[in-house]
């Protein structure tokens, strides 16, 4: 089967979120970069999907030029090749996002034939717009579930589950199809140093979309009051545990 | 926890291992009421001690590196928090091989003696994971371990405070520090302000941030140290604890491997010097992990990761073992690649204990706490001292250009004498148009161009054929050229012409200027306006502080001239004594002066064509300095030699500078004169003389007496150390300097080597020499005797081989090579009347 698998090069924030001095953007200064981990968790589904039926897996973003590294990333782990639709580093909107993507699609189709399936994270790690997976699909014709949290290939036709409380709601759906996955859909596997240094040799097709005039318009951003963490002393030494024991009461977790 | 303190003794800025360490030894020491804060949280507040990976290697061709390290290990296996693993350093190439030959003669010299040369096979028999084929062999050493540095910082840190003598403060940052008329006054916190008298700051890459606060520099810079960790191991599942197998650095590539529970570390040295600035560091919050652990930079390691999985196919060739973390490590690095200890210049009480790793981390503390409580440190730090630093080595551009070109040598083989290409021809003396048209090969001194001989010499090596001496081997003969040899005798033949003008020079005048000095020598400074004195400078414990030479040009006036390397150092310890009544004061004068010197049997001849001042025998006596008129220059003239020969050191204003070399090259042409590089002035004519030189034979770690400089009564008046040199003048010497020659110089190979300086002295069967307080006997200089036709070596033996006419060996590249001693004292070699120098 053929897979193609959509990633977002994102900050990876870890402590306080610092903004650019327009306030337009994150400061990235001392950031690394990554993928939302919805978007880790499709990579690694899209690999055990062809490591268990066999094929290929493609990597898509669209991104600034560095955005290369997460597509080495997600070939590190097993994709066996990217296509990196360039942009100048200007925040696209969904649809503008879903419309090249579909470009970049048609392309492949002309080229190397129809995709079986379309991974998608459920949301981008910083716009979180949940928009670029549904678009793709309205766009191709093709089924979407949204929120997956497991996937398998029953023959031609996929068998999904989302969480639905504390139930779980069950899709099957023909393929082609388009998914967009949850964290927690799998466990994604760490690259090895030999899959690091084969992710350096598998290939990246550039091409450069041209970017439409926006119809979304960032003014700016803001940071949440709340970001502060907070630790609250219980207390210090034997005289802390009744107050312990009274929190872990509270959170249900005592018997 | 009580409240925040508003005074102190002394605070302590930084919770890494330096500045725990630090505390807790001040504490030792007798400090009570010492403050040790840190911006972040306890245990580990985010700097390069939270990420380090915790091993030690104990050999070094530094000995203060060595010795401090060594003392390291010590505190922690006291600590417990120290696991012995051993540690192989592997060749891939020839030269490497030599390199870790060398590496056996360094430990044998600091008293590192669980080390063993190993095959392959013995390396592969060790770590059962390494590719055998691509490596020529290892230098083993059982005793490298990792330690658990931050659990080391808190014992000591628990152990201050349960004293009663330390109080500690996390999450609390220096936000400013105050200096009134020099002195460091108060530190400002977040949490309040602090009146305290001392101030230390071990901030790692942060130091230079905080030195800034109180207007003083500490110059390193923050460096990036790839390092990656990759998991599960299967062969590691298995393991109890955290390290079961050698420690392996991978030294041509510049990496490291090493296990660490069931994962693997990768570390680097090779990838681009990748330099921050300190204020670029994240705050704490702004951090994805830590200010100091910064995104991995994938690129930069793409080699790395192929060396390694030729190294350890493996482990680092297992599709299953993941790159579970990788970070760009953050560390510090400065100008010359040693640490940055001791009292800043710029401020009185304020002091650095920075640029240092984990390997030498307590060992550090221990020696900055006793150099603030004594005035000076067990081991000698002068290659450390932050005052070491002229004013253009604390410049943000040399910093960085020195520690990026240092920084891939990391791992490198550093020959002793290899010179820096980085952010040369800063100091140029007035003669450098000169020399360079004589085809000089300059070695830089305190940022000087300094000839180190003179292509344009290369006729002499004709002239005096066999008796030059020439080097077979490419690393004797690195850096090295016979045509020094070649000044040397034609200069003891005829004269020579050297550039001095990397000499610092210090004017001290005033009605306090003689007490002053007469304070500081160990020598009579109280003589005749005229003379000139060689004296030492000694510690309170009566090691060596500084040797150096005192002109008195007035009543009330003295000049100071010194080395230039070591200048700085001796300013601050002159200023440090400045009398508080301003009744002497000190100027620097180093760029002020140019100084050439004349020696050889024509120099008077050649002065004397060109003054009519008396400059006979009589009228210008040996150690005797005065003004005298050189064609149309006024030029200070000091009758002394560092290479034994009649003759003068003549000291111009810089701008005159030359005129003085044009008249007295031209005036020399008929006498033969030759220009002589610092080959000649540091190392030929000096051995053959046996004279002594700060930094290599003189060093704290050495009292006068064992030097053979305790010749003469001592003086009257008080100086520094007087009370322990009296003690040494009446104990048994423990050690004396002698100097030793070099009987046959063939290797097993057939080459004849010829040794650089600092390897050990051994018996003739290779047996460690080792003094009764415990010191090595090691090579202090080596260098030809071109008039000798012998390779002298010098180097302090203990009274029993301490006999003329001893024999012994010199290990160099762990081959035996039969030395005699040939002098025990000062008494030179050539000429050891001194009937030239004095003639």
């Amino acid at each position: 089967m053929r897979v193609l698998v959509c990633v977002k090069r994102v900050p990876m924030t870890g402590g306080r979120i610092v903004l650019t001095p327009d306030q337009r953007e994150i400061e990235t200064r001392h950031l690394g970069f990554t993928v939302s981990p919805h978007e880790e968790c499709a990579v690694e589904e899209a690999v055990r999907l062809i490591e268990t039926h066999g094929g290929e897996s493609v990597v898509l973003t669209l991104g600034p030029p560095q955005a290369e590294e997460q597509l080495r990333d997600a070939m590190a782990i097993g994709v066996d090749r990217a296509i990196h639709l360039v942009t100048d580093g200007e925040e696209w909107d969904p649809q503008a996002t879903a419309a090249a993507i579909v470009e970049a699609i048609e392309v492949e189709r002309r080229v190397g034939g129809d995709f079986d399936l379309y991974l998608f994270g459920n949301e981008s790690a910083d716009a979180g717009n949940y928009q670029v997976g549904i678009r793709v699909a309205y766009s191709l014709g093709l089924p979407v579930v949204t929120g997956v949290k497991a996937l398998a290939v029953e023959g031609d036709r996929l068998r999904l589950e989302r969480e639905a409380g504390a139930a779980r709601d069950l899709y099957e759906v023909p393929l082609p199809a388009v998914v967009t996955v949850l964290e927690g859909i799998n466990l994604p596997r760490y690259p090895s140093v030999p899959g690091r240094m084969r992710a350096q040799r598998k290939p990246i097709a550039s091409s450069t979309p041209v970017r439409p005039t926006p119809r979304l318009e960032k003014v700016r951003l803001v940071v949440p009051e709340s970001q502060r963490k907070e630790a609250e002393i219980l207390g210090h030494g034997p005289q802390a545990a009744p107050r312990v024991v009274e929190l872990l009461a509270e959170l249900g977790v005592l018997p | 926890m009580t409240g925040f303190p508003s005074q102190a003794r002394c605070v302590v800025i930084g919770c890494g291992i330096v500045g725990n360490s630090l505390a807790y030894h001040l504490t030792l020491q007798g400090w009570t009421d010492v403050l040790l804060i840190d911006k972040g949280p306890l245990p580990n507040p985010g700097g390069s001690t939270g990420h380090a990976s915790n091993f030690i290697f104990p050999v070094d061709h530094s000995k203060e590196m060595t010795q401090l390290t060594l003392e390291s290990v010590r505190q922690y296996q006291e600590l417990g928090v120290f696991t012995r693993s051993g540690g192989i350093e592997v060749a891939r190439t020839e030269a490497r091989v030599q390199e870790l030959q060398r590496r056996m003669s360094s430990a044998k010299a600091w008293g590192v003696e669980d080390v063993a040369l190993l095959t392959p096979a013995e390396v592969k028999e060790l770590v059962p994971f390494i590719d055998e084929r691509v490596i020529l062999g290892g230098f083993y050493t059982a005793s490298v371990g990792v330690v658990d540095s931050l659990r080391a910082g808190t014992i000591m840190r628990e152990r201050g405070q349960a004293s009663g003598a330390l109080a500690v403060f996390a999450n609390t940052e220096v936000i400013g520090i105050d200096v009134e008329r020099g002195r460091v006054r108060r530190v400002r916190t977040t949490r309040g302000d602090v009146e305290t008298e001392t101030v230390a700051i071990a901030c790692g890459v942060w130091s230079p941030r905080l030195a800034r606060m109180a207007g003083a520099s500490i110059p390193l810079t923050p460096a990036v140290h790839q390092m990656i960790d990759i998991g599960p191991v299967p062969r590691f599942l298995e393991s109890q604890g955290e390290i079961e197998y050698p420690i392996v650095r991978d030294m041509d590539t510049n990496m490291y491997e090493r296990q660490h529970g069931t994962g693997l570390e990768i570390g680097s040295y090779a990838h681009r010097p990748i330099l921050y600035d300190p204020d670029e560091i994240p705050s704490l919050e702004e951090a994805a992990l830590s200010p100091t652990e910064l995104p991995f930079t994938q690129e930069d390691f793409s080699l790395q990761m192929e060396q390694a999985l030729e190294l350890m196919p493996e482990i680092v060739g297992d599709e299953r073992v993941g790159i579970k973390y990788a970070i760009n490590g953050l560390l510090s690095l400065t100008p010359d690649g040693m640490p940055i200890l001791g009292e800043t210049p710029e401020v009185r009480g304020l002091w650095s204990a920075a640029a240092v790793w984990v390997k030498e981390g307590p060992g550090v503390g221990k020696a900055v706490a006793e150099w603030m409580t004594h005035g000076e440190a067990e081991i000698d730090l002068h290659a450390s001292d932050i005052a070491r630093f002229w004013p253009h080595q604390k410049t943000r551009a040399h910093v960085r250009a020195r520690a990026a070109e240092g920084f891939n040598k990391t791992y490198g083989i550093v020959h002793p004498l290899e010179q820096w290409e980085s952010n040369r021809g800063v100091r140029l003396s007035p003669f450098y148009e000169r020399e360079r048209a004589l085809g000089a090969v300059f070695f830089e001194a305190a940022g000087w161009e300094r000839p180190q001989w003179y292509e344009a010499n290369a006729a002499l090596l004709e002239e005096y054929g066999d008796r030059v001496g020439r080097r077979q081997a490419e690393w004797d003969a690195r850096w090295w050229s016979p045509i020094i040899n070649a000044e040397h005798l034609a200069m003891r033949d005829r004269a020579g012409l050297f550039d001095l003008s990397a000499f610092a020079i210090f004017d001290v005048a005033g009605p306090g200027a003689l007490d002053l000095l007469q304070r500081l020598s160990l020598r009579q400074i109280d003589v005749p306006v005229g003379r000139v004195v060689y004296t030492p400078w000694l510690t309170p414990r009566g090691g060596f502080r500084a040797d150096l030479t005192i002109m008195r040009l007035g009543e009330e006036r003295f000049r100071v001239v010194t080395g230039g390397a070591h200048g700085m150092a001796d300013l601050k310890w002159l200023l440090d004594h400045l009398p508080a009544d301003g009744s002497a004061q000190v100027s620097d004068e180093t760029s002020a002066w140019a100084t050439l010197g004349l020696w050889g049997p024509r120099a008077r001849d050649i002065l004397a064509s060109l003054t009519s001042d008396d400059v006979s025998p009589e009228g210008f006596p040996f150690a005797t300095c005065r003004t005298i008129e050189v064609g149309p220059l006024r030029v200070l003239a000091s009758r002394i030699s560092y290479v034994g020969d009649l003759g003068w050191e003549l000291y111009v204003p810089i701008e005159q500078g030359a005129r003085l070399w044009d008249l007295l090259w031209e005036a020399g042409q008929p006498h033969g004169l030759v220009a002589c590089g610092i080959g000649v002035y540091g190392t030929t004519g000096r051995l053959e003389k046996c004279y002594r030189a700060y930094g290599f034979e003189l060093e704290s770690e050495y009292t006068v007496v064992e030097a053979g400089m305790a010749w003469g009564p001592v003086k009257e008046e008080d100086f520094i150390g007087k009370e322990a040199h009296l003690r040494h003048r009446q104990e048994e010497p423990a050690a004396l300097l002698c100097t030793l020659v070099v009987d046959d110089h063939r290797s097993s190979s057939g080459l004849e080597r010829y040794m650089l300086g600092r390897e050990p002295i051994v018996t003739r069967k290779g047996g460690r020499i080792v003094d009764r307080k415990g010191r090595g006997s090691y090579v202090t200089s080596a260098g030809a005797g071109p008039s000798l036709g012998k390779h002298i070596l010098m180097a302090y033996l203990p009274p029993e081989h301490a006999v003329v006419g001893a024999e012994l060996a010199v290990e160099y590249l762990h081959e035996l090579y039969p030395v005699t001693v040939a002098v025990v004292g000062s008494t030179p070699l050539f000429d050891p009347e001194n009937t030239r120098i004095r003639s």
